[in-house]
């Protein structure tokens, strides 16, 4: 993962018990006819956090988006909003606004017009409506487009323009919903950093949807992985990618080696999987019972590849031979076959690799890595 | 196909429709404009000059000093056809008023309606169609008449004591109008609502606009080109209509349609009737160009 830039110093109300969340989601379910496209879902998502709700497409996280702007009821659960349950509260009182992933600006009515509209609505004199809206345009770096019609404007400037115009009424919650979706990469890579930036200096809470992982790694403070209605882990972009709690996310999220096994020991913060290639030693608390079929998660870049076996012995390492050769720029990914016929991936830093007689096609290696290099799956 | 005979070939796509106006609009009115600077005569035709080839050149420059704008002099003098246009206009005015007022519900429940449904919606629209134009017409007389079926029901309802009479007034003519050229009011109208993204409406709400304001600020708005297309499809053919007004308005209505049928079967005054039809035209294209005009320089201007 590139970016780390969302790591915000000791800004962690999730993990402080007397922090209240700001918006609850408290068994909710959300059935259109027979079909549940949310299951039973909980969730808590804080003042001023930058909130990332993740998955694949129809997995729920648009309806659960459409459910807190009030555009949906909620079959059965309750919403807690501020202390408020917002169940009956229609979507034009509520103190939360949405940027659309089609951006739906108003054809008929200019950029000004379109940043204006929700000031309008709530009665803000004149002035104070031209004030708010060159602030945002400023904001947005739309100054000079400001008489222009939607349809005159690139999708990025379009998209410019529909956050200022869910940003003009300071609502208390922003909800994105596949905000950069529309954008191409160098944009939308652009686009991601200026919102985390907007976040920071305006102190609002964003709840943010997305179907790409790297986005809601690099923007969000917490993304809750989400898979048929289900909110399968909720943590920070490190503890998902370090510490996935099941095989679908580790899947999910960036690359992984799933090593399959059968409990051995367990027990006093340790569990040892007996493998075809490996006997993994782990750190864990759980303790599964012991011949329990058990599945551990180790990344690619956590993988070691070396000519010599490991000479220290609590070191995790099997023999393979190499398979195959990704040459990335800024890396290099082995692929390796291990005497079970299992492939392996594991990826080096090239600043690391030895220049000098590198490891080639067929070369015999050891494949190695540390006690804590990954997780026990859960499931 | 050769690049030139793909280029020749698309040119002579582009004339098609020109070459349409150009044989079923420019040649008739250019004829119809002819005939009314004419006079009338007991002939065959009723009017003269009458140009004819074998005249030669000097015979038709001869004809076309004979030619004068006497008929539309006349026009203006006679308050009968000013009365006539003036009436026309109020009674099409109306009438297209009344359907769209009728039609924007219809089309916007169609729109609002499952997607599934909408095909059929849209045939149940255009249904009438299937039966004569003039059968209908003639339903609506058995309709109103003072014994007809509305009276009726509503007597036997008991909401009125005498038969209302509508057969023979204007609101007979507002009534086959409105219900004839319905289906073009609702048509475009449909046509502007069906495409709306409806997460403008939800956006609109979003920002805190409540629904029935939603509805004049975002709504409305997007569906003007529909509702300025279904007027004009309603108003124009309106202005001139003679069938409606003829079956159903008594005979004291006057629109411009059937004084310019009185003219042309019963007076035999094809010059006349002539200039009655082009300042109809004139009166019906001059407004609209300018319109479309404003129009184009309005969007120029947004650019
Ligand atoms: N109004 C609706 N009627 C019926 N099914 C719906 C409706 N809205 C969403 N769905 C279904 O619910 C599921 C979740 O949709 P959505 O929340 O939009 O997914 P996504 O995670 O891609 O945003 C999808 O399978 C979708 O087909
Ligand atoms: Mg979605």
């Amino acid at each position: 993962m590139k970016s780390l830039g969302n790591i915000r110093r000791s800004f962690a109300p999730w993990a402080d018990p007397d922090s209240k969340p700001f918006i609850s989601f408290k068994n909710i379910t959300k059935k259109f006819g027979d079909f549940t496209a949310v299951d039973n879902l909980t969730l808590d998502i804080y003042h001023r956090e930058f909130f990332a709700l993740l998955g694949a497409s129809g997995c729920g996280k648009s309806t659960l988006l459409r459910m807190l702007a009030g555009f949906e009821r909620p079959t059965s659960g309750e919403i807690i909003l501020d202390g408020q349950d917002i169940a009956g509260i229609p979507p034009y009182r509520r103190p939360v606004n949405m940027m659309f992933q089609s951006y739906a600006l108003f054809p008929h009515m200019t950029v000004e017009s379109n940043i204006g509209f929700g000031l309008r609505q709530d009665g803000m004199p004149k002035a104070e409506i031209a004030e708010r809206v060159t602030q945002m345009l400023k904001l947005v770096k739309l100054e000079q487009f400001a008489k222009r019609k939607p349809q005159q404007l690139s999708g990025g400037q379009r998209q410019r323009v529909a956050l200022a115009r869910s940003l003009a009424k300071r609502p208390k919650v922003l909800l994105l919903d596949e905000p950069l979706g529309a954008l191409d990469k160098k944009l939308r890579e652009e686009t991601q950093f200026e919102l985390m930036d907007l976040q920071q200096q305006l102190g609002l809470t964003f709840v943010v949807v997305t179907h790409d992982q790297e986005e809601a790694m690099t923007m969000a403070d917490r993304i809750a992985v989400m898979s048929h209605g289900n909110v399968i882990q909720v943590a920070t972009p490190a503890e998902i990618y370090e510490a996935p709690n099941s095989r679908f996310v580790a899947d999910f999220i960036g690359d992984v080696n799933i090593l399959e096994g059968k409990v051995k020991a367990a027990g006093n913060g340790r569990i040892e999987i007996a493998g075809d290639d490996f006997t993994v030693r782990t750190v864990g608390d759980a303790s599964p019972a012991i011949g329990a079929g058990a599945a551990f998660a180790v990344r690619p870049e956590k993988l070691k590849v070396s000519r010599a076996a490991p000479a220290d012995a609590s070191i995790n390492a099997s023999e393979g031979e190499i398979w195959d050769i990704a040459y990335l720029g800024d890396m290099t990914v082995f692929h390796v076959r291990l005497p079970s016929g299992k492939v392996v991936k594991t990826s080096m830093l090239n600043a690391q690799r030895e220049v000098e007689n590198p490891i080639g096609y067929d070369e015999k290696v050891w494949v190695s890595f540390a006690e804590t290099a990954g997780v026990v799956l859960k499931d | 196909m050769t690049k030139l005979g793909s280029r020749i070939f698309s040119r002579l796509v582009i004339l098609v429709p020109y070459a349409w106006l150009v044989f079923f609009f420019l040649v008739p009115f250019v004829i119809v404009f002819r005939i009314s600077l004419s006079t009338t005569a007991i002939a065959q035709p009723p009017y003269e000059p009458v140009f004819r080839l074998a005249d030669g050149i000097a015979g038709i420059v001869d004809n076309i000093r004979q030619l004068s704008f006497d008929n539309f002099i006349w026009l203006t003098e006679d308050a009968l056809y000013i009365n006539a246009y003036l009436s026309s206009i109020k009674i099409a005015g109306i009438s297209t008023f009344l359907a769209l007022l009728i039609a924007y519900p219809i089309a916007y429940g169609m729109a609002q309606a499952p997607r599934t449904w909408r095909p059929t919606l849209l045939m149940l629209v255009i249904l009438p169609f299937w039966t004569s134009f003039l059968i209908r017409v003639y339903a609506w007389i058995a309709i109103l008449k003072p014994e007809g079926l509305l009276n009726q029901l509503l007597l036997s309802l008991g909401l009125i004591n005498e038969p209302l009479i509508i057969l023979n007034t204007n609101w007979a003519i507002y009534i086959g109008i409105v219900y004839s050229y319905l289906p073009f009011m609702i048509l475009p109208i449909y046509s502007a609502l069906e495409k709306m993204d409806h997460s403008l409406i939800e956006a609109a709400q979003d920002l805190g606009c409540p629904p029935i304001s939603a509805f004049w600020k975002v709504t409305f708005p997007l569906s003007l080109a529909g509702v300025v297309a279904g007027c004009m499809l309603v108003f124009i053919p309106a202005v001139g209509e003679f069938v409606i007004p003829d079956l159903l308005g008594g005979s004291q209505t006057l629109m411009i349609g059937k004084t310019l049928w009185t003219e042309f079967n019963s007076n035999r005054d094809w010059p006349l009737s002539a200039a009655v039809a082009t300042v109809l035209l004139l009166i019906l294209v001059v407004p609209i160009v300018f319109f479309q005009n404003m129009q184009a320089k309005a969007e120029e201007r947004g650019k």
